[in-house]
């Protein structure tokens, strides 16, 4: 019994420490199985995201088949052509960009704080760029100024909370301090409302909870160029921003420069959402969700492709449900519906985070 | 001198000494490494300083071993020769250029640094954690190449992690983790690495298993500078020892002279008993009693 233990042991060591030829071949594999996998979820992600456009443009006062659809948007006459395009294709195309760029913006700054907490909603800088848009239009501003005072308000947001949490913007400081602001933007944001002439409720909701009732061509366009350019940064960034994934001592041992990406990442982020929140307003919880759930789908990194994708997916859906399935005369904006489903998603996250700090004891 | 016929027990004493060190013959040909110093020192975080005017080269092609007592500045002074920690006052040169003036991706060809609680990217595999060692030899622009991989899988295979490699690193055990680290840190093919504590949190196996491999790193020209709290295991696996106290350098040197009674106790405060190790003739520290219980 021990002499067989002893006779097939050393053997099974050497299997282990055999110098293997396949080394190479064995990292190609592990490669083309995380190619597959993105490739994969892009593809049913964008499979899902095509069927919920469709049903969001067939659905509403005038029901319309797929197919009336189809052929509204392949340019056929007809009275589907001026609902379709003339109508539910706006407020669509908006949802869908205004989604990928709070999705992007999430997933961007939980990856390089390292913290599924550090969302642009939840850390200010979506409540820094609302409160400052309610602030210029209190003080008499219109249109493009508005969108700048929504820029500068979530860079000043992005400002105090990276000045006030140290140079290493990690962990629980930054989210400590970016509650602080969104708090502070939050107070600036109900003063404004007090001052500004929101006569409507419709108007007060888009810069509490965010709305995309209003859908004009240029504001689609607008952010669509921010997030397609963003993007464009982000491709090019996208080996540092990996390496922001190690610990900033392991970042800076490989050569990389953790905290000039992790800055860059956080002006980027806070553009995304300022531009997102000027044509929608902060629509509650996108911008947190998209990135848990798309790593989750993912299975590895910072899932800022599928995070976009997620984003797009979630406001596309929820603008769906605040239309069509919320009782009662008064359409509730989307971000009503997105918090809804975000509350007991932000609960699960800490609950599970907890579980797993348990486990790993 | 007349040669003798060895008896039995000295033969095996030699082949004990050969298993032990076949890393102190340098392959031929090898070029010295690049001298990486410390001139006048000074560390610190926040208001205090934490290493006072160290000056130390690290002897190229060597092992050296960094002891002392907690707090003596080891870890402090690790990390400032890797240029993780700036500088109060002095300078780390590499190849006598200072390290503030070269761009860090320019020191990381040569100098590879493994922190104390390195932090890998969530849910990330093993072949992935340790491609991130070939960071500072790609242009940014550029994804991995071929040579890439070959040199990702040698490391993998000189840390014995080529079966990991589809693993995912958060699962592995605390000696596997550990080994993918000095992969990463392979893959880098630095000159120069310096290890901040790789084996204070295994067991003696592993820890044998990760000197071994820094052993067969020397052996191939690489300068391994480690920190280290077992002093025997250090005396028995370095060329050389550096002894901190206080933020200083107390000694230095080769192992038998360094490790003394006298240097034990003014660096631990601890008395300690000295003997030599019968088979490789390395000192073996038996700490006594501090000296104050007496």
């Amino acid at each position: 019994m021990s002499a067989t233990t002893a006779a097939t042991a050393p053997g099974a060591g050497q299997a282990r420490t055999a110098p293997s030829a396949s080394g190479p071949s064995a990292l190609a594999r592990v490669r083309r199985a995380d190619r597959l996998r993105a490739t994969t979820v892009v593809l049913v992600l964008g499979v899902l995201l095509a069927a919920l456009a469709v049903t969001a443009l067939a659905v509403g006062s005038v029901a319309l088949s797929p197919a009336e659809v189809l052929g509204a948007l392949a340019g056929e006459e007809g009275r589907a052509r001026f609902i379709v395009t003339g109508l539910r294709l706006p407020r669509l195309a908006l949802t869908l960009v205004v989604g990928g760029a709070l999705g992007l913006a999430g997933a961007l700054l939980q990856s390089v704080v390292r913290n599924p907490l550090a969302s642009p909603d939840i850390v200010g800088l979506t409540g820094g760029a609302s409160a400052a848009a309610v602030l210029a239009i209190a003080a008499g501003a219109t249109g493009r100024t508005v969108d700048l005072a929504a820029l500068g308000g979530a860079l000043a947001a992005a400002g105090a909370v990276f000045g006030l949490s140290g140079r290493g913007v990690t962990g629980t400081r930054f989210i400590v301090v970016g509650v602080a602001v969104a708090f502070l933007a939050n107070g600036f944001l109900g003063y404004g409302l007090t001052r500004a002439s929101l006569s409507e409720a419709q108007s007060a909701f888009f810069w509490l909870v965010g709305s995309v009732g209003t859908a004009p061509w240029g504001d689609v366009l607008r952010v669509a160029a921010v997030l397609a350019g963003v993007g464009v940064v982000l491709l090019a960034l996208r080996r540092p921003l990996a390496a922001t994934g190690l610990d900033d001592d392991s970042a800076r041992a490989i050569g990389a420069r953790p905290v000039a990406t992790r800055v860059t990442a956080i002006l980027l982020s806070s553009v995304l959402a300022a531009v997102a929140v000027a044509v929608a307003g902060p629509v509650a919880f996108v911008a947190f969700v998209s990135g848990p759930i798309a790593r989750r789908v993912r299975g590895r990194g910072s899932a800022l492709v599928t995070a976009t994708l997620v984003g797009g997916l979630v406001v596309v859906g929820a603008d769906l449900v605040a239309q069509h399935l919320v009782p009662g005369s008064l359409e509730p904006p989307v971000g009503l519906v997105t918090g809804v489903l975000g509350s007991p998603f932000l609960i699960w996250l800490l609950v599970r985070g907890e579980r797993r700090k348990e486990l790993s004891a | 001198m007349t040669r003798t016929r060895p008896s039995p027990t000295a033969r095996a004493a030699h082949a004990a000494r050969v298993v032990e060190h076949p890393a102190d013959v340098p392959v031929p040909g090898a070029a010295p490494g690049p001298l990486l110093r410390a001139h006048g020192l000074t560390l610190g975080y926040g208001p205090s300083d934490v290493v006072h005017g160290v000056d130390l080269d690290v002897t190229p092609g060597a092992l050296t071993v960094l002891v002392g007592a907690n707090a003596s500045g080891k870890s402090t002074l690790v990390r400032g020769l890797a240029r993780l920690l700036t500088p109060r006052a002095g300078s780390v040169t590499l190849d006598g250029v200072d390290l503030a003036r070269l761009p860090t991706r320019r020191i990381a060809r040569t100098v590879g640094i493994l922190p104390q609680s390195p932090v890998a990217p969530d849910g990330i595999r093993v072949g992935d954690l340790v491609a991130h060692g070939r960071y500072p030899h790609q242009p940014l622009f550029r994804g991995h190449r071929s040579d890439d991989d070959q040199v990702v899988a040698a490391a993998l295979a000189a840390t014995d992690s080529l079966p990991l490699v589809h693993q995912r690193v958060d699962q592995l055990s605390g000696g596997q983790r550990q080994r993918v680290w000095i992969a990463m840190a392979l893959a880098q093919q630095p000159r120069i690495l310096l290890l901040d504590e790789p084996t204070s949190a295994l067991d003696v196996a592993h820890q044998v298993e990760v000197l071994d491999v820094l052993r067969a790193e020397v052996r191939r020209g690489m300068t391994v500078v480690l920190v280290m709290h077992d002093l025997t295991l250090a005396a028995r696996y370095a060329d050389e020892v550096v002894v901190m106290a206080q933020g200083r350098v107390v000694a230095r040197g080769e192992p038998v002279a360094t490790l003394t009674e006298a240097v034990v106790e003014q660096a631990f405060g601890v008395r300690a008993r000295i003997l030599p190790d019968p088979d490789t003739g390395r000192p073996v520290i038996l700490p006594r009693s501090r000296p104050t219980e007496r």
